[in-house]
């Protein structure tokens, strides 16, 4: 009976300390998942999902606090890659935002008077200025989330579509009509 | 020597009707001087050039006018003497229809050249060497238009085994290389020996598709006397296509999305070997191209235009459109594409204008769902299997497209021209390849978002703490009896407070 719970506590005392050994060990920093979630999102930190960036949305997913369908600028591709990741039934986009274009901001400079408010807003420092010195976005950064717009006081930021070059056109997928059947 | 001569045919493939006669009769005629030049600024693969020029400024025939920009770049030069009218977008040949930066220059019939120096290529260093061609605008004049002084690098020390040189000519109806090779033999060879002189390699073969005896005997009478072997090729499409005229004269298997220096050879078009030649004995800059114009015009033929003439104005020295015209063509009927217009300059790429007709055209039939036949598989040049490249692109199942080597698909057309069911399997991989390189770029754009955020995150903070650091520094000297440090604050400051405090 001593032999037998001696034993047995002997096997949990080691298997304990072998398991908080490895806990410490093999500690894991962060949540891998959320890597991989925060991979698949657009990085626009735009916001648009109700969270405050792109890792904070892909915490949440991870978390299983958030849909997976509240990234618009992810479209339906994200959408789709968020689900085969994680395992879960595929949504299809938040009805209110559909697929949109991408935009760029733009400056109007004359109107501009420097107030900085737009610098502060952006999320990836994409616009350039200083106070009471013209502001502008650089095109090549901005990833339209369109959080400069609302502080603007003199409403002299706008959303224009990416214009399509040579270098940025697409060959489209083929369209074959569908025949009534003979 | 016969065994070194024997063939190494590659799979599939197919025999096309040819229709090389209508347009390889006559000589190649100069091309009249156009009122206006548009001169596109990105005529290849690559980085667009910089506009050197801007309105107002008189220029010079073979006057640089854009500059290489970047390592894969090519120059660009004025074909003719004149007064640039504007830098500015234009309609350009490309199968979006879609406008891109040129220089339009209005010429004053007067034809004055820079000053040409014929280059002694033996007493140059190689660098050199391809600096002078990378500034003389030189890329691959077989349609790709690759920059020709980067293949003329090999940044590996080792040596090359063969240059081959691509007079295959594959594609029906288009034969300005046909002509070249009949007429100006000795400048090809001429190109070919500087080419050999900066690539040094052991063989040089030159390899021409059988039905066309007239250049393979130029071209052989051109070579007497050498050491470079005109290697007469079967006639079968599409044996112009780099890798497949590789292994057809090698028997070396190009690797998958590597290139055949890879494996020890480099090709050039017959027509890039001439360009050479110019540039290096004549010391012209590459202003003109011949091109094949064909078709339902009145009397085809090839002519030498100045880059940046219209395609209508070469029609019109053809005689004109015949009836019943449909579509015009850039490049040949298997790999070329509509336009949009005929109001497009000929750029370095434009070997050939076909003015198509029903006749030509393949009819437009209902597509039908793949039975599975394999006859895609049987035709492919490139070993792929078109029939799962098409499912899988059609399903946008992008990833499992390149699994199965979709970046090999060559986009000749052959699985298109054989398949039962008229699916348009080109324009699916051309769809999926398009996509993937979109998502690649999106990728390294949302990478680079990422970082940028990442950076003003810490920004952030740090200011954060500096300020806090500043105010807690100021706290004390306002109110030194102050009892006690904000409790909201972090362990970092209680450490900074006391610190001073001691």
């Amino acid at each position: 009976m001593i032999i037998a719970v001696l034993a047995l506590g002997l096997l949990a005392g080691a298997s304990g300390l072998l398991l908080g050994f490895a806990a410490v060990r093999f500690k894991v920093e962060g949540d891998p998942i959320v890597e991989k979630i925060d991979a698949i999102l657009p990085q626009t930190q735009c916001g648009q999902c109700g969270y405050a960036g792109c890792r904070p949305y892909a915490e949440a997913i991870a978390a299983g606090e958030a849909e997976i369908n509240l990234c618009p600028p992810g479209g339906a591709n994200g959408v789709a890659a968020l689900a085969d990741l994680l395992g879960r039934d595929s949504k299809s986009l938040n009805a209110e935002h559909l697929d949109k274009p991408k935009m760029l901001a733009v400056i109007d400079e004359q109107n501009c008077i420097g107030c900085t408010l737009c610098l502060q807003a952006c999320p990836v420092d994409a616009i350039l200025g200083a106070a009471k010195q013209m502001h502008t976005v650089i095109a090549r950064e901005c990833t339209g989330c369109e959080l400069c717009i609302a502080p603007c006081p003199v409403d002299c930021i706008h959303m224009i579509p990416v214009t399509q070059t040579i270098s940025t056109w697409k060959w489209r997928a083929p369209v074959i009509p569908v025949q009534a059947a003979a | 020597m016969n065994a070194l001569k024997r063939l190494f045919p590659f799979h599939g493939g197919l025999k096309t009707v040819r229709h090389k006669a209508e347009s390889n009769q006559s000589p190649i005629q100069p091309g009249a001087l156009p009122r206006q030049l548009t001169v596109p600024l990105r005529q290849h693969i690559g980085a667009i050039a910089k506009p050197l020029v801007q309105p107002g400024d008189r220029v010079l025939k073979g006057q640089m006018i854009g500059q290489a920009d970047g390592y894969i770049s090519a120059a660009i030069h004025a074909p003719t003497s004149g007064i640039v009218a504007a830098v500015e977008s234009r309609h350009v040949p490309h199968p979006s229809g879609l406008p891109d930066l040129c220089v339009v220059i209005d010429s004053d019939g007067e034809e004055r050249w820079i000053d040409r120096e014929p280059v002694d290529y033996r007493h140059r260093h190689p660098s050199e060497l391809r600096n002078i061609l990378r500034n003389a605008g030189i890329v691959g004049l077989g349609g790709a238009g690759f920059p020709s002084a980067v293949k003329l690098n090999l940044s590996g020390s080792d040596d090359l085994e063969t240059l081959i040189l691509n007079g295959a000519e594959c594609e029906p109806w288009i034969t300005c290389d046909d002509r070249l090779m009949r007429e100006r033999a000795a400048g090809i060879v001429a190109g070919l020996r500087v080419m050999a002189h900066l690539l040094k390699p052991r063989d040089v073969l030159i390899g021409i598709e059988e039905d066309k005896p007239e250049a393979i005997a130029a071209m052989s009478e051109a070579c007497a006397g050498t050491d470079y072997q005109v290697r007469p090729i079967p006639t079968r499409y599409p044996s112009g296509s780099v890798k497949q005229l590789v292994k057809l004269l090698t028997g070396k298997e190009t690797p998958v999305e590597g290139l055949p220096v890879d494996v020890g050879v480099q090709c050039f078009n017959v027509a890039t070997a001439y360009a050479v030649h110019r540039v290096v004995d004549h010391g012209e800059p590459l202003i003109s191209r011949v091109v094949t114009v064909t078709g339902q015009v009145k009397q085809p033929g090839n002519i030498e235009a100045l880059l940046g003439t219209a395609f209508a104005d070469l029609v019109e020295q053809c005689g004109g459109y015949r009836e019943g015209v449909e579509r015009l063509i850039m490049g040949g009927p298997m790999m070329g594409f509509a336009l949009h217009s005929d109001e497009v300059p000929v750029t370095k790429a434009a070997n050939c204008i076909l003015a198509a007709s029903a006749a030509e055209l393949t009819p437009e039939q209902p597509v039908m769902p793949c039975i599975r036949c394999s006859a895609c598989v049987e035709v492919c040049p490139a070993d792929l299997l078109p029939q799962q490249l098409y499912w899988h692109a059609r399903a946008r199942e992008f990833d499992k497209a390149q699994d199965h080597h979709l970046f090999s698909c060559i986009e000749c057309g052959c699985c298109s021209y054989v398949c039962p069911s008229h699916i348009p399997l080109v324009q699916y991989y051309r769809y999926a390849k398009n996509e993937i390189w979109a998502q690649e770029k999106e990728k390294q754009k949302a990478e680079l978002a990422r970082q940028r955020h990442q950076a003003r995150v810490e920004r952030l903070e740090r200011e954060k703490q500096e300020r806090e650091a500043k105010l807690r520094q100021k706290a004390p000297a306002k109110a030194p009896l102050s009892p006690s440090p904000s409790p909201t604050r972090g362990e970092g400051s209680t450490v900074v407070v006391s610190d001073r405090d001691g």
